[in-house]
């Protein structure tokens, strides 16, 4: 049995602090990988939150693809470790039952 | 963004979880699956936010119920389980993520696997399952230290007698009821394969507990011929008091 500790979480648990910067939901984004050119949801993402912010890891090859701080009146992001993301804006506004 | 909840009804799933029933007047309404953000502010302004799973299905017009497990060292659950009263307010952002969701128009066969407090999302899922009176066929295996552990027992057994379309397994890691059949201990691949529906017929996996257990049940469903695609996950861990 694997004696890995696992300190991350996932993509799910950035959604509340990306909630207040995009108007869509996160998690079900598309993103690809700057490093290694994986392609996949950002829910599916390892998350990093033992930090002064969070980073979000490529769960393929682990290199950085999202960083975020927020300080009081100002949230800093930094995306360049993905190439794109892919949002669905078809439920912007309720979400649909 | 953010909205008051006032508590209406405070019950103890186990002897260190509560459910918290939230009446939300301006709640947009949720997804099974979707959590929200609650906040506590100090007399001082220090402030906390932590991450929990939304229990209640879709349709429960201005409502919405969480349930907190208490962490030993926890900041913020304690307070939730502890100290938290009836007509006591609470902070909360959301609903969030569109991802880990169940939407009651999807007809395929679900396979839930929880780990602990990870069956919260899942629950909303078979709730919204029952509420929408949907067909599609579902089945839970759920991991769990003992019986005393286990949350919403009572109404699990309800919703999943064998006329109601969802089965339950139970897998005990602790300690297994007397004359149970399976010893108690982690899930393996041969519980995987017996207890989660075959690989060949397209299941949508829905995977919720700590980082550990997620990364082991998704490598076993893999293992057995699940596709990745099918297959979401939801982590929670030590890093916060997240469920």
């Amino acid at each position: 049995m694997s004696s890995h500790i696992y300190d991350y979480l996932d993509g799910n648990a950035a959604a509340g602090e990306l909630a207040k910067i995009f108007a869509v939901d996160v998690t079900a984004a598309e993103g690809q990988c700057a490093h290694c050119g994986a392609t996949k949801r950002f829910a599916e993402a390892h998350l990093y939150m033992q930090c002064p912010g969070v980073v979000a890891r490529c769960a393929v090859c682990e290199q950085v693809l999202l960083r975020l701080v927020s300080i009081r009146d100002r949230a800093l992001l930094d995306l360049s470790g993905m190439t794109y993301l892919s949002l669905d804006t078809s439920q912007s506004e309720q979400p649909s039952k | 963004m953010w909205h008051v909840g006032k508590v209406i009804a405070l019950s103890d799933e186990t002897a260190t979880a509560r459910t918290i029933n939230l009446e939300v007047l301006d709640w947009p309404g949720h997804v099974a699956g979707q959590h929200v953000d609650v906040r506590l502010t100090a007399p001082d302004g220090y402030s906390a936010v932590r991450s929990y799973s939304i229990a209640s299905g879709a349709h429960s017009e201005g409502r919405v119920e969480i349930t907190v497990e208490r962490l030993p060292n926890g900041e913020v659950s304690p307070y939730l389980t502890q100290e938290l009263a009836v007509g006591d307010r609470l902070e909360l952002r959301g609903p969030i993520g569109g991802w880990f969701v169940w939407r009651s128009h999807q007809t395929e066969p679900i396979q839930l696997i929880a780990g602990g407090s990870g069956i919260v999302p899942l629950m909303a899922m078979i709730r919204s399952r029952a509420s929408a009176g949907s067909a599609a066929p579902f089945r839970l295996l759920y991991s769990v230290r003992e019986q005393e552990a286990v949350f919403y027992r009572e109404e699990l057994r309800a919703l999943t007698n064998n006329d109601e379309g969802v089965s339950l397994t139970y897998a005990y890691t602790r300690v297994a009821p007397k004359d149970w059949p399976r010893p108690p201990g982690r899930i393996d691949t041969t519980l995987i394969t017996n207890a989660t529906w075959p690989s060949n017929i397209g299941a949508t996996c829905y995977v919720c507990g700590p980082t550990s257990f997620v990364e082991i049940a998704s490598s076993f469903l893999i293992a057995s011929g699940h596709s990745p695609d099918k297959i979401r996950t939801e982590r929670f861990g030590p890093t916060g008091d997240r469920k």
